[in-house]
């Protein structure tokens, strides 16, 4: 093992960890935002609404991520969106992840007892009243540790971006082989950077977990 | 179809749930101040009447009318559910498993509809569920959360959230069913209070007992129809029907 190397490129490293971070935040807040329409057009009253939450969520789960990077990033262009490879990388694994959270938020918010919106709607509460007042609130709390699963798999699904090229761990490790012919090292040095990312991950998660229980 | 003369009629109920009818044709009164026990086995459809009666369990036919208006009445999405939004406030309902909101403490449980529904400033909210914890007994607990109450307690907040909104008449639907034993009392002496004080009620229950106690007039249902009715002291001594005599015999014996 050249540790030499490992300590000389390091900080390039670390540089491309930040943008995989950078790209994790960004393709979050794009999924939760995703989840929350989805789950909301999921549990519509409205049948087309729930097909189009459906037939979402079965569209981006049912296909790779990776292919459906290619088709935006690589296809767009033909259909007229004109997309640089980060923006790329964002909205596609955002529009992914979105369709993962769909069914984490769905799931938490069906799995609160009917007898709670029954409770609310008969004090008079309006059904959307009752959603947001009593459902909502429970369902939150609920979610956060599955949601924290969607965020780990999304940050290592950043990988995939190097595929179209957008600088970040994954990439910076192959183009460092490039030059250097010592893969091991190269990669080995990605892992432990997305290991602590993960981790920290993993920490903020219980932490919100912990805060957000009831006594 | 006519104006009404009582406090609630409802008129030819019909309620079924795919091909099964559970309720079929009932027709009922309720007056002012009265307290109506409804008695059978499970599947009876008493539990489907109640509901029924603030549009939980909506009819597939026939008409509820509270207090001179018509809960169940023809009307766009929007605009019912409005009418029922505004019905419901008038009528209090007790579940067998409390349905407290669990993230919220006894007095948020009590004020939350108030505050959001007929605007109460959080002092005289404060001042509300102060008034109506303490009538069921649970000032002390104000500021615990459900979690940390015993069944018989959350059911008596449950009470109180429901008295909160001043509510013309209360619906109990098996309130002490999900209760252990030791527990039953402290929630029927809340029921009793109730009753003192002329509150219109319709109880479905289990109880026998507490029925022939509090209730002016009992119901029996079997198989979506109402078999007899009558003052408890006739009904549980001395009924007409084969069928009521069948149960009593069951469930009174079973109770032993």
């Amino acid at each position: 093992m050249d540790f030499d190397l490992m300590l000389k490129v390091y900080p390039f490293f670390l540089e491309a960890a930040l943008t995989t971070i950078v790209l994790s935040v960004l393709t979050a807040i794009l999924g939760l935002f995703c989840g929350a329409l989805g789950a909301a057009a999921r549990l519509s009253r409205f049948a087309l609404l729930r097909f189009a939450g459906a037939a979402y969520v079965s569209l981006f789960r049912g296909t790779p991520a990776l292919l459906q990077l290619f088709i935006l990033y690589f296809g767009g262009p033909q259909i007229g969106i004109q997309l640089d490879a980060f923006e790329a990388g964002v909205i596609g694994l955002g529009i992914n992840a979105g369709a993962y959270m769909t069914e984490t938020i769905r799931g938490s918010i069906i799995s609160i007892d009917k007898g709670q919106r029954e409770a609310a709607r008969t004090l008079g509460l309006s059904r959307w009243q009752a959603t947001y007042k009593v459902i909502l609130p429970q369902a939150a709390r609920l979610m956060v540790r599955p949601l924290g699963v969607n965020l780990n798999m999304l940050v290592k699904a950043t990988a995939l971006v190097a595929a179209i090229s957008v600088v970040e761990l994954t990439y910076t490790a192959q183009r460092y082989i490039g030059s250097t012919y010592k893969p091991f090292e190269m990669f080995l040095l990605a892992g432990v950077l997305y290991m602590i990312i993960i981790y920290a991950v993993g920490r903020g998660v219980a932490w919100l977990d912990r805060k957000v229980q009831i006594t | 179809m006519s104006e009404p003369l009582h406090f609630v009629e409802i008129r030819h109920a019909q309620k079924s749930f795919g091909a099964v009818e559970v309720l079929k044709d009932i027709s009922l009164n309720v007056e002012r101040g009265q307290i109506v026990g409804i008695i059978g086995s499970s599947g009876s459809g008493k539990s489907t009447l109640l509901r029924a009666i603030n549009d939980l369990d909506p009819l597939t036919g026939g008409e509820i009318w509270l207090d001179g208006v018509q809960v169940n009445k023809a009307l766009p999405h929007r605009q019912y559910e409005k009418h029922i939004n505004a019905m419901r406030q008038q009528v209090g309902m007790v579940f067998q498993h409390f349905n407290l909101f669990p993230h919220m403490t006894a007095r948020e449980n009590v004020t939350m509809a108030p505050k959001l529904l007929k605007g109460l400033s959080q002092s005289d909210a404060d001042k509300l569920a102060e008034e109506q914890l303490d009538k069921v007994g649970m000032l002390e607990r104000i500021d615990y959360y459900p979690s940390q109450l015993s069944g018989g307690q959350k059911q008596r907040v449950a009470i109180a959230r429901a008295l909160a909104m001043k509510p013309k008449m209360m619906l109990f639907d098996e309130a002490t069913s999900a209760l252990d034993p030791e527990l039953v009392e402290e929630v029927n002496l809340v029921m009793k209070k109730l009753a003192e004080e002329h509150m219109t009620m319709i109880i479905v229950t289990h109880e026998m007992d507490f029925a022939a106690s509090v209730c002016d007039r009992v119901l029996f249902m079997d198989k979506g129809i109402v078999v007899e009715e009558g003052p408890p002291e006739i009904l549980f001594k001395n009924p007409s029907k084969e069928r009521t005599r069948e149960f009593l015999r069951k469930h009174i014996e079973g109770a032993k």
